[in-house]
């Protein structure tokens, strides 16, 4: 990155406080794909001036795919540790780049002591854009199909099916939906600690079943927002070998890409 | 007088068999353990407005939503004639309420066209159901007795509501033979069959009006006795089965509070817990549910419409969240049976609710998506039951596909799901 980012313990140490703590999550900080999502999550936080840091190696796991595998324990002893570090840097808004750390952050840890506002990236961003901060220019995306797929965490679970699209539609983008969308969008496959399992015995996977959704509505890319759906629909992609005509990208990704940063 | 107390008996009889039945019901779901959900008692009666009383979950198929409109208005509606038919019944009367002569034209002429919307849409619901290729409605779980079951209920609606019909017609036409002392003018609906009827001479129509009355309520007592039965006790259970649904964003999962105390004294000896009720982590058996959940499962339509949204189901695996429902009330009425036939005492039968009725391949399938919560037209949450099976097999038994273990032992020493140290998290700003 060319621009540094500073984490809370550096705040703290320089005796500021950062507006919003930014939550990269585990796969946005360990998996090659999603580290492409995080860094473009950074650079709008950073080109709109807003005032963020990150927890860096005090960051752990939200304790999800314990909870939903389960693992209530496993979930709970997470959360509490969590709960200790983000209370002690006295957090008060978190943005995060994962539509299931945002659900868990947000509903299951007020129950435990922690209470923060927890909002979404592609919120964040229609907020900045909604507020002026950002402005999309330029028009790399005109014209061009788009279709979103929604994470059943951000959507089903937490009722936020507008301001993905309100982002594509500012990229001056064709937004094309399919044919099972928002509160009827299916799940791809990834959830429920799927991701670390391989799939029960079946006719088909999940993420076979999505794609064949997408590629009916003919789009140029496939967004999401969240970096598992990105894996699977990404895998998708290429099991029916359509890996040269569709792009898929979180929506964090083509605001940085249209806004050239 | 012979009919009057045949009559009378016959009231007493199915009060007795649904009263039995109330008992039994109600017992099994006390089964499960209480739950917290008398809280926010506003929201609860919104929800339960909106979702049962108005039925505003299932005008996403707004043809089908009609057609079950009609047919739970006329339920409803056409049972107001029930008040009449007790009276006569108990008094040997014929029609007590004629006297009301404008009010009961009314009325009587609002039942018919009921009868009659009641009657259309159950044709449709049947050949729907048996030569719609409707995927849902084909399913493994959808075999045997729960397709018995909504033809049953579906034919006998439709002969109810014929004989009611019929009676009226049959009725009308004794009325200008001036060969009844109940006289009733022609009706909107039954005048169609009027003249199947009319070469039929006073004696045979008396006779017919005679048996339609009393195939009418020996069939609606008995329909009645037979819904506490079956899956259509949804009629009367949706409305609880809304009112306790949960209020909580629908992505969220409870905190076990009994996890949460032992956490909180592993992470500080010291600290204050308030004590909760304690019988095992997760759910092995349906006595480990909530009472609520329980009670949902008994209030399911079968309609199949969480299975057919369920990517798992979709995709062919086992699993279908409306199996999970039923299985939850097959087992509680396996254990409320074996605890009738045993004096009320409960003997462990060495079953549970997993492995013999939902198998681990079915709970592991699960990607608590929440389309089947979604899709639900009563609330009800399968995938809440599928998550505390899986607490049970880990808590308890320390279950789990290995990739999954590996995943516990990656976020407890690493704080990620993957083996990735903690001090590499931030790599990327250097990248
Ligand atoms: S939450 Fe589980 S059971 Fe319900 S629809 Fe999704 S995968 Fe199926
Ligand atoms: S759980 Fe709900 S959606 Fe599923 S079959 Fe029962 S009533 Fe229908």
């Amino acid at each position: 990155m060319d621009f540094k980012i500073r984490t809370m313990a550096d705040c703290m140490a320089e005796g500021t406080t950062p507006d919003v703590l930014f939550w990269v999550g585990c796969a946005g900080s360990f998996d090659d794909r999603a580290k492409k999502i995080t860094k473009a999550i950074a650079k709008i936080l950073h080109h709109t001036n807003t005032s963020f840091a990150i927890l860096g190696s005090e960051e752990s796991c939200t304790g999800d795919p314990a909870k939903r595998a389960g693992n209530e324990f496993l979930f709970q002893m997470m959360a509490m540790q969590n709960i200790s570090v983000l209370n002690a840097y006295e957090v008060k808004k978190i943005v995060t780049g994962c539509p299931h750390c945002f659900n868990t952050l947000k509903n299951e840890y007020p129950e435990l002591g922690g209470n923060y506002e927890v909002i979404h990236h592609t919120q964040l961003i229609q907020e900045l854009l909604n507020t002026g901060k950002l402005k999309i220019e330029g028009g790399e995306f005109k014209g061009k199909k788009i279709t979103f797929h929604d994470p059943c965490y951000l959507g089903r679970g937490n009722g936020e099916y507008e301001a993905p699209r309100q982002l594509i539609q500012a990229l001056d983008a064709e937004l094309v939906e399919m044919k099972r969308c928002k509160t009827n969008g299916l799940c791809c496959g990834a959830g429920g600690a799927q991701m670390f399992k391989e799939a029960e015995k079946g006719t088909k996977e999940i993420n076979v079943e999505r794609m064949e959704d997408a590629l009916a509505v003919k789009p140029s890319v496939i967004a999401t927002g969240c970096p598992f759906c990105n894996t699977m629909m990404t895998d998708g992609v290429k099991h029916f070998e359509q890996e040269h005509t569709i792009a898929v990208k979180d929506i964090a990704e083509l605001i940085a890409e249209a806004v050239d940063l | 007088m012979i009919s009057q107390i045949i009559f009378a008996l016959l009231l007493v009889v199915s009060g007795f068999f649904i009263f039995k039945r109330y008992q039994f019901v109600k017992g099994n779901i006390l089964l499960g353990q209480k739950g917290p959900e008398t809280d926010r008692k506003g929201e609860r009666l919104k929800t339960m407005i909106l979702v049962a009383f108005g039925q505003g979950k299932m005008f996403s198929r707004p043809f089908v939503a009609l057609m079950h409109l009609i047919i739970y208005i006329g339920f409803v509606v056409i049972n107001i004639e029930l008040i009449e038919i007790i009276v006569d019944g108990l008094t040997g009367e014929h029609r007590s309420f004629v006297g009301f002569r404008g009010y009961y034209r009314l009325l009587i002429n609002l039942f018919e066209v009921l009868a009659g919307l009641v009657i259309i849409a159950c044709v449709v619901f049947l050949i729907r159901r048996n030569f719609g290729k409707i995927k849902r409605f084909q399913s493994a779980e959808m075999k045997t007795w729960p397709k018995r079951d909504a033809n049953i209920i579906l034919i006998t609606e439709i002969l109810l509501m014929k004989a009611f019909l019929i009676m009226n017609a049959a009725d009308s036409i004794l009325t200008v033979r001036s060969a009844t002392p109940a006289r009733v003018p022609s009706f909107w609906v039954s005048q169609i069959s009027q003249p199947f009827l009319k070469p039929l001479s006073t004696g045979a129509l008396e006779g017919l009006s005679h048996f339609c009355w009393w195939f009418h309520i020996v069939g609606i007592l008995g329909f009645i006795v037979y819904l506490s039965y079956s899956k259509h006790l949804h009629i009367l259970l949706a409305f609880p089965t809304t009112y306790f649904s949960k209020l909580q964003s629908p992505g969220s999962l409870s905190n076990d509070k009994a996890v949460t105390n032992e956490v909180k004294l592993m992470l500080d000896p010291n600290a204050i817990v308030e004590p909760v009720e304690f019988t095992r982590f997760g759910v092995k058996d349906v006595s480990d549910m909530k009472r609520t959940q329980l009670l949902s499962a008994y209030s399911c339509t079968e309609c199949g419409r969480c299975t057919s949204a369920c990517p798992a189901n979709q995709t062919g695996k086992l699993l279908s969240p409306r199996k999970v429902m039923m299985d939850v009330r097959d087992r509680m009425e396996e254990i409320g049976n074996a605890k009738a036939a045993n004096k009320g005492v409960w003997i462990e039968d060495g079953k549970s609710l997993i492995r013999d009725y939902i198998s681990e391949e079915e709970v592991w399938a699960c990607t608590t998506c929440n389309a089947c919560t979604d899709a639900c037209p009563i609330n009800i949450n399968p995938m809440e039951v599928l998550v505390d099976l899986r607490r049970y097999l880990i808590m308890e038994e320390s279950k789990s596909p290995d990739s999954i273990t590996s995943m516990f032992n990656n976020v407890e020493n690493n704080g990620a799901p993957w083996a990735m140290s903690a001090m590499n998290r931030a790599d990327w700003t250097n990248e």
